[in-house]
């Protein structure tokens, strides 16, 4: 599910941002609205003119995520990209502002639509974890040399995890944050946007701060208290 | 913090939800590249930026290709 513009998962939107507006278009991205916006052969050629550009965002995002050009499925999945940026394109258009250039503006939708692709096709016939999987990595993370406190921490954030989250949150932070699936494929897999994801895992994070918090463990200790103990003195047992 | 405590618990400041931050991403970008505090104009995009992958991942993406193009 594409971002919806102009809303917000967790603050506030565009229109209550005094002063974030920047005047009309250029006329570079005005010429690219009335085309648009024509009928006829004019507006063929424009629309043609844009799907190559979104086209070449999308084949530019493929190939820096390690989708080569000519490997199988990479025209097809940059060309599906692209159509749908089109499509979102058109379908926004009232909404763009000229506070950008309206190619960057544009862009943005393919390298959305590119990157969504990947990861789906990355996901395809792959099992997201929900229950308690993950933290062995994480834990691999910290690594086995890891000071003391770092394992207190681990412990005690998979604890907090346990106790203080709700069984959707827990399940949104074992996916999200401890196996990195992507939000986009979790989003499609449970019906729902990756904003409302994105702001389950925000409240979980805050939830899981604030245990960590009181039990003397939260970020700011990191700070002050917890730095690697001297060499001999940094292991309980 | 650890790098593995950090990328679980996200960056910790306030920040905007993924629908924003789509809708303003071209303007940061922007910002960005002119060399402009694109962090003061909208706050809490950069926190986002840094707690959310997708979102990081097409900001990237963007932000060098664009820059690429003026290039």
């Amino acid at each position: 599910m594409r971002p919806a513009t102009g809303s917000s998962a967790v603050t506030r939107t565009d229109t209550d941002r005094a002063g974030a507006t920047h005047g009309r278009p250029d006329a570079h991205s005005r010429a690219w609205l009335s085309r648009l916006r024509s009928s006829g052969v004019e507006r063929d050629r424009a629309l043609a003119e844009l799907h190559e550009l979104l086209l070449g965002a999308a084949r530019f995002a493929l190939s820096r995520r390690s989708w080569q050009a000519g490997r199988e499925g990479f025209d097809d999945l940059a060309t599906q990209a692209a159509d749908d940026a089109l499509m979102a394109v058109l379908e926004r258009l009232d909404d763009y502002r000229g506070e950008s250039r309206f190619t960057t503006w544009a862009w943005k939708f393919a390298f959305y639509e590119a990157c969504v692709a990947v990861r789906k096709r990355r996901w395809l016939s792959r099992e997201v974890p929900v229950e308690a999987e993950g933290w062995e990595a994480v834990a691999g993370d910290a690594g086995p040399d890891a000071p003391v406190e770092q394992a207190e921490v681990l412990a005690a954030l998979r604890q907090a995890a346990d106790e203080v989250l709700t069984p959707h949150q827990r399940s949104v932070f074992v996916a999200l944050a401890l196996n990195e699936v992507p939000v986009d494929v979790l989003a499609e897999r449970l019906g729902t946007s990756r904003g409302a994801l994105y702001k389950t895992l925000h409240d979980a994070r805050g939830r899981l701060r604030s245990a960590l918090a009181v039990a003397g463990l939260g970020p700011s200790a990191w700070q002050r208290e917890l730095r690697p103990r001297p060499a001999g003195r940094g292991r309980k047992r | 913090m650890p790098q593995w405590l950090a990328r679980v618990l996200g960056p910790g400041r306030p920040e905007v939800g993924c629908d924003e931050c789509f809708a303003l991403l071209d303007r940061y970008v922007e910002l960005e590249l002119a060399g402009d505090d694109a962090e003061a104009s909208y706050p809490g995009m950069e926190a986002h930026l840094l707690g959310c992958p997708a979102c990081g991942e097409e900001h990237e993406l963007l932000l060098e290709y664009v820059r690429g193009q003026a290039g």
